[in-house]
C-alpha cells in the first residue's frame, strides 16, 4: 500500500539544494549580465528641476542613462492601479521613472547601466538631480489635518473612502447599556524578506522575445504587466519566479518599476540586464505596512455581551496606492473575528503620506483590526470586572451557528461568510495551554522575585484563500515521472513538498516520481500569485483536481488493456491492479506510454505504442474524439469565496522594574486551518509568524522623521527579531475542515503573526495596570507609560519620531 | 575599473587553490559569487548585521560582505557550498547540521540558511563533541544571524540534534 501522505510530517524536497547552495535565487542568475543602479529621490516631496549627467559620462564602462524622457508609449504612462475599487475615489501611482514631481524618499529618478553594479553606481553618484522642496506630510495625523497635499489634486489626502455596516449602530449604541470609547494607533513595520527584489531580463533577438526572471509572488501578471507596456505579445514573454528569498507580502505587488525598466534595457541594450535590490533601496523603495489610527466606540450589556460596534480608521497609505484599499479593507472586514456583533459599523479615510507605499505584508490589515477588537474586549472586561477570557467565551460565535454570515463584503468582493470552525473550542485549548486558570500563582512567584508578569489572549478569523482561481496541470511521463506545475509562486512555504505530497497521494504513485514547478509561465500561464494563505487552498485543490483527472483517465485506459471494469481498478505504487487480484496489472508509465498512439519509436518504452505493436480495432480512430493523446490533465479551483481559518494567541510577558524590558516568557498558539497537509511545514508558518509578530509588537517600526527621512533603514537601526527576541512557542491544532474545497482546506501562511500585538498589549496591560493605546512599545515608552498620571498614554508621536 | 586598481590573489577557497585577479574594493561576497560563481553565499543587508553571508576564512565565522577579497590573499575561505565532503566513495556526506537543517524543518525561503550553517558548522566544530550541548550554547551559536521565515525554533532545534549526532559519533 502506498505510504500515507496527507497529513504527514513529510521532509521537504526543496532543502537538499537549499542547504548546500545550490539554490537559483535572482541575483545567482545571468553571471553575465550587465548591472542596473538607480539615482533615488533623497527628498520626500520636490518637484525636480534639472537632471545632469555630464559627470557620468566619463565613468568608463557606463552604457546606458535613463531618465523619464526616455520612456516611450505605455511606459510614459503611470503604474497600473492593480485593484482599482468604487470607493478608491483618487487613486494615484507613480511612472516608472519620476516624471515632475518626487512623492517619497527612494523614489526612482534615473536608472543607469553599466558592465557591472560598481561601475553603475559610480555613474549613479556622478548624476546630480536639484530639486525645488515642497511640503511634506508624514503620518495619519498629518495626512488627516492636511495643511498641505501629497497630491496637489487631492487637497484633503483621502485615496478612499470605504464604509461597511450592518445594521443602524447610532441607535444601537445610544440603548447599550454601557458604551466605551477609545483611540489607538498601530505603527508602520514591513514585510523585510531576506532576500530583497530583484529583476533579471535577457531580451532575444532573432526571436523578438523577452525571458524575465524575477523574485515576485506573482510571475504571471507581472508577465502580462510586461507585455503590455513594453508593447510585447504575450507569448513573446516569459516570466519566471526562481528560489525566491522570503516575500510575505512584499513582492505581491507589481510591476514595480523595475520590472518594467530592466526588461526595456535588455530589450534596448540586446545584452542581458539584472537589478538585485540592495538593502537600503528596500527600506525606501518597497512597501511598508501597518500605521493606523483607530477611534472604537462598543456597546456591550451588564454581562458584557456586544450589542453594537462602531469604528473609524485613518489608514496610511504612503504616497500611492497601487494595490488599491485592500489592507483597510481586510482591516474593516475581518476586524470582528470570531465574535457576534449585532450592529457593525465601520468607516475608514485611506490617506496620502510622503513616505514609502502601503501594501499588504503578512496579516496584511489583520493584526490592526485584531488589535482594536481584542483592545474592545479587554476594556469591556475591565469595566465590567470580569475575567478576559470569559467576556470573550460570553460573546463567541457558536459551533452551531455555521455558516456564520457577517453582512459584510471581504477584499475578494464576495460575502463575509465564516465557512466553518470551533471558537469555543480554541478557547477552551488556549486556557489549558497557558494554564489561563492558574496564572495568579505564577505572578505572585514572579513579584517574589520583583518582576512584574503579565498574562493577555487574543483571537483571529482569517479569510483566507480568496479566489478568483489557481489551475494545476499534472502529467505522467513514459518513464514514470509524474510532473507537475501550477502558476502560483513559493517563496519558502514548501509548495514543492506539499504539492507532491497531493499529487502522489491522489495518484497513487511514490513521492520521489513527483516533480512539482510553480510560479513559471512556461509551464502553466493561468494564475492568480501567492498571497492572502491561499496557495495551499487554491493550488493545491487545483493540482489535487488535475490528479483526479489524470487517475480517471489511467483508469480507463488500463480497463481497456485489462479487459476490466475501470471501477475495478486502483493505483498503488505506481502500478494499475485490479483490487484483489494480484498480478493483474499494468504499470502507470505503460499507460502513459499507450496514451500517445505513435508513429515513431523514439525509444525503447515508444516501441508499445506504435501501429503495428498490437491489435487495435481498427473500426475506430486512434484517439477518440473529444480525447487528447498523453496521460495528463489540467484543472482549475475556484472558490464561491473565502474560507475562514482561526485561532487564539495567549503570551505571558515578564517586566523588569529598573530596566522596564520587556521579555516573553511563554506564548502559546491554538491554530485551526483546516486539514492540514504536512504539519510540519503548518508549524514552522506559525513560527514564523509568531516571531514577525513579537517583532511587530515590541520592535519594529519605521522611524520616519518629519521631513519624510526614514531614519533607520538598515538592518542595524530597524530592529528585527534575533533568536533571543523570539519566545519559545507551544502550538496546539483544531482540525475544522472546510466544506468549501475538495481537500477541506483553510490557509496557515499568515495566522502566526496577527494577534501578536494584541495578546502583547494585552499582557503588558495586565502586567502594570495602565493602558497601552499604541503598539509597538519600548522599554523607554512603556516607562514613561508608568510613571505618568495618565492611565492612558499614547506611546510616541504616532508615525513621526524625529 | 583601471587596470592599476587590480589585484592578483591566491587564495583556497573550499579547498582548491584558485587564482583570481579582482578590483581592490571587489567585497569578498561579490568576489565568491560572481569571480569563483559560488553563489550559495547570500548577501542579504550589505553591512555585517544579518549574517547571511557568512562564510569561514582560516576556519573561523566571518561576514564576507565586511572584507574586501584582497584581504584573504593567502587565506582559507570555506563557503555553504564546501561544508561537506567527499566520502571516499565519490559521494558527499553533508556536515551534520546540513543533515539536520533537513531533519528537523530548519529553514523555509532558504537564503539566510548558508550564512547559519557556516556559523553552526564552525561552532560544533570548534567544541568537545563529547559533551552534550546547553541550551546558553545553543542561542549563543544561533543568536547572531537574521532569519524571517522560521522564527530561529528549528534552527535552534537542528543545533541541538546536529550536536547529539556528533556527541554519538564522537563517543561510538
Amino acid at each position: 500500500m502506498t505510504t500515507k501522505l496527507f497529513g504527514e510530517p513529510v521532509r521537504r524536497r526543496e532543502d537538499a539544494r537549499l542547504i548546500t547552495g545550490q539554490g537559483r535565487y535572482l541575483d545567482d542568475i545571468g553571471s553575465s549580465a550587465h548591472a542596473a543602479a538607480f539615482v533615488r529621490s533623497p527628498y520626500a516631496h520636490a518637484r525636480i528641476v534639472d537632471i545632469d549627467v555630464s559627470a557620468a559620462m566619463d565613468v568608463e564602462g557606463l552604457l546606458a542613462v535613463y531618465t523619464y524622457e526616455d520612456l516611450v508609449g505605455p511606459m510614459a504612462e503611470p503604474l497600473p492601479v492593480l485593484i482599482p475599487h468604487p470607493q478608491l475615489t483618487h487613486p494615484r501611482t507613480g511612472y516608472p521613472l519620476a516624471r515632475d514631481v518626487v512623492h517619497h524618499v527612494g523614489e526612482a529618478v534615473v536608472m543607469v547601466v553599466a558592465t557591472d553594479r560598481y561601475v553603475a553606481e559610480d555613474a549613479v553618484g556622478r548624476i546630480e538631480v536639484s530639486y525645488e522642496e515642497l511640503p511634506v506630510v508624514v503620518g495619519v495625523d498629518a495626512a488627516r489635518e492636511a495643511v498641505h497635499a501629497v497630491h496637489d489634486d487631492v487637497p484633503d489626502n483621502v485615496a478612499a473612502r470605504h464604509h461597511q455596516e450592518t445594521g443602524d449602530v447610532e441607535p444601537a449604541l445610544a440603548a447599550s447599556p454601557h458604551v466605551l470609547s477609545f483611540t489607538q494607533y498601530f505603527e508602520r513595520s514591513a514585510a523585510m524578506p531576506m532576500e530583497g527584489k530583484g529583476v533579471h531580463a535577457r531580451w532575444d533577438d532573432d526571436d523578438s522575445s523577452l525571458r524575465v526572471y524575477t523574485s515576485t509572488q506573482a510571475s504571471t501578471s507581472v508577465r502580462a504587466a510586461i507585455a503590455a507596456k513594453l508593447q510585447l505579445s504575450l507569448e513573446k514573454v516569459e516570466v519566471i519566479a526562481p528560489d525566491v528569498g522570503g516575500g510575505f507580502g512584499v513582492k505581491i505587488v507589481h510591476p514595480w518599476p523595475e520590472e518594467l525598466l530592466v526588461p526595456m534595457a535588455a530589450r534596448m541594450l540586446g545584452h542581458e540586464v539584472k537589478w538585485s535590490e540592495d538593502r537600503r533601496e528596500h527600506f525606501i523603495s518597497s512597501a511598508h505596512e501597518r500605521q493606523q489610527r483607530q477611534e472604537v466606540t462598543i456597546g456591550y450589556d451588564d454581562d458584557g455581551r456586544i450589542t453594537a460596534l462602531d469604528v473609524h480608521v485613518w489608514h496610511d497609505n504612503g504616497a500611492y496606492t497601487p494595490y488599491g484599499i485592500i489592507v483597510p479593507i481586510v482591516t474593516a472586514t475581518q476586524l470582528v473575528g470570531p465574535y457576534v456583533i449585532p450592529v457593525y459599523r465601520v468607516q475608514v479615510e485611506s490617506l496620502f503620506t510622503n513616505t514609502v507605499i502601503v501594501t499588504p505584508y503578512r496579516g496584511a490589515g489583520r493584526p490592526q483590526g485584531c488589535f482594536a477588537m481584542e483592545r474592545a474586549m479587554d476594556r469591556i472586561a475591565q469595566e465590567r470586572g470580569l475575567d478576559r477570557a470569559e467576556v470573550r467565551e460570553r460573546n463567541l460565535i457558536q459551533a452551531d451557528q455555521f455558516p456564520y454570515d457577517h453582512h459584510l463584503t471581504f477584499q475578494d468582493g464576495r460575502p463575509v461568510i465564516y465557512d466553518s470552525g470551533d471558537y469555543v473550542g480554541l478557547m477552551a485549548k488556549l486556557k489549558a495551554l497557558v494554564h489561563w486558570d492558574s496564572f495568579e500563582a505564577r505572578r505572585a512567584e514572579a513579584a517574589a522575585r520583583g518582576k512584574h508578569l503579565g498574562i493577555g489572549m487574543a483571537m483571529y478569523v482569517e479569510g483566507t484563500g480568496p479566489g478568483p482561481y489557481e489551475g494545476g496541470h499534472v502529467q505522467v511521463l513514459g518513464s514514470g515521472k509524474v510532473l507537475v506545475s501550477t502558476g502560483l509562486t513559493s517563496q519558502g512555504q514548501g509548495h514543492e513538498t506539499v504539492f507532491a505530497q497531493l499529487v502522489a497521494s491522489e495518484l497513487g504513485v511514490p513521492m520521489e516520481d513527483v516533480e512539482v514547478v510553480t510560479g513559471d509561465t512556461r509551464r502553466f500561464g493561468y494564475a492568480v500569485g501567492t498571497f492572502a494563505s491561499r496557495a495551499a487552498v487554491m493550488s493545491g485543490n487545483a493540482v489535487a483536481l488535475a490528479a483526479r483527472g489524470v487517475k480517471e483517465k489511467a483508469l480507463r485506459i488500463a480497463a481497456e488493456v485489462l479487459e476490466v471494469d475501470p471501477a475495478d481498478l486502483e493505483i498503488d505504487e505506481g502500478l494499475v491492479q485490479v483490487k484483489g487480484t494480484p498480478g493483474a496489472s499494468i504499470p502507470l508509465r505503460t499507460v502513459a506510454v499507450l496514451s500517445n498512439p505513435l508513429r515513431y519509436a523514439f525509444d525503447e518504452a515508444a516501441k508499445q505504442a506504435t501501429q503495428f505493436a498490437g491489435p487495435g480495432d481498427d473500426s475506430k480512430p486512434p484517439v477518440a474524439a473529444g480525447d487528447a493523446p498523453g496521460l495528463e490533465h489540467t484543472d482549475y479551483y475556484s472558490p464561491v469565496r473565502s474560507t475562514f481559518a482561526s485561532g487564539a494567541h495567549a503570551a505571558v510577558v515578564e517586566i523588569d522594574p529598573l530596566t522596564w524590558e520587556i521579555d516573553v516568557v511563554d506564548y502559546a498558539v491554538v491554530h485551526d486551518c483546516g486539514n492540514v497537509v504536512n504539519p510540519m511545514i503548518v508549524e514552522g508558518q506559525v513560527h514564523g509568524g509568531v516571531a514577525q509578530g513579537v517583532g511587530g509588537a515590541l520592535y519594529e517600526r519605521m522611524a520616519y522623521d518629519r521631513d519624510g527621512q526614514l531614519l533607520n533603514a538598515s538592518f542595524m537601526d530597524f530592529l528585527m527579531p534575533y533568536a533571543s527576541e523570539v519566545p519559545d512557542v507551544v502550538i496546539d491544532h483544531q482540525e475544522t475542515a472546510s466544506p468549501l474545497n475538495p481537500l477541506g482546506l483553510k490557509g496557515a501562511g499568515e495566522a502566526g503573526v496577527i494577534p501578536g500585538s494584541a495578546a502583547i498589549a494585552s499582557a503588558i496591560e495586565d502586567a502594570v495596570g495602565r493602558r497601552i493605546a499604541a503598539m509597538p512599545i519600548s522599554p523607554t515608552e512603556l516607562y514613561d507609560l508608568v510613571r505618568s498620571d495618565a492611565d492612558q498614554v499614547t506611546n510616541s508621536h504616532p508615525g513621526v519620531l524625529a | 575599473m583601471s587596470i592599476d586598481t587590480d589585484r592578483t590573489i591566491s587564495v583556497t577557497v573550499n579547498g582548491v587553490p584558485r587564482d583570481a585577479t579582482v578590483p581592490v574594493r571587489l567585497l569578498l561576497s561579490d568576489a565568491l559569487r560572481h569571480e569563483f560563481g559560488l553563489t550559495g553565499t547570500h548577501v542579504g543587508c550589505e553591512h555585517g548585521v544579518c549574517g547571511s553571508c557568512t562564510v569561514l576564512v582560516d576556519g573561523q565565522p566571518t561576514r564576507s560582505c565586511l572584507v574586501l577579497a584582497v584581504q584573504v590573499d593567502g587565506h582559507e575561505v570555506t563557503t555553504v557550498e564546501g561544508l561537506s565532503r567527499s566520502d571516499h566513495q565519490g559521494g558527499q556526506v553533508l556536515h551534520p547540521i546540513q543533515e539536520a537543517f533537513r531533519e528537523c524543518h530548519a529553514l523555509q525561503c532558504g537564503f539566510c540558511t548558508p550564512g547559519f550553517l557556516t556559523t553552526l558548522a564552525a561552532g560544533l566544530d570548534a567544541r568537545d563533541p563529547a559533551v552534550e550541548i546547553t541550551e546558553e550554547e545553543v542561542d549563543e551559536l544561533v543568536g547572531g544571524n537574521l532569519c524571517r521565515c522560521t522564527g530561529y525554533a528549528n534552527i535552534k532545534k537542528a543545533c541541538r540534534h546536529a550536536a547529539a549526532a556528533m556527541r554519538e559519533e564522537a563517543t561510538r
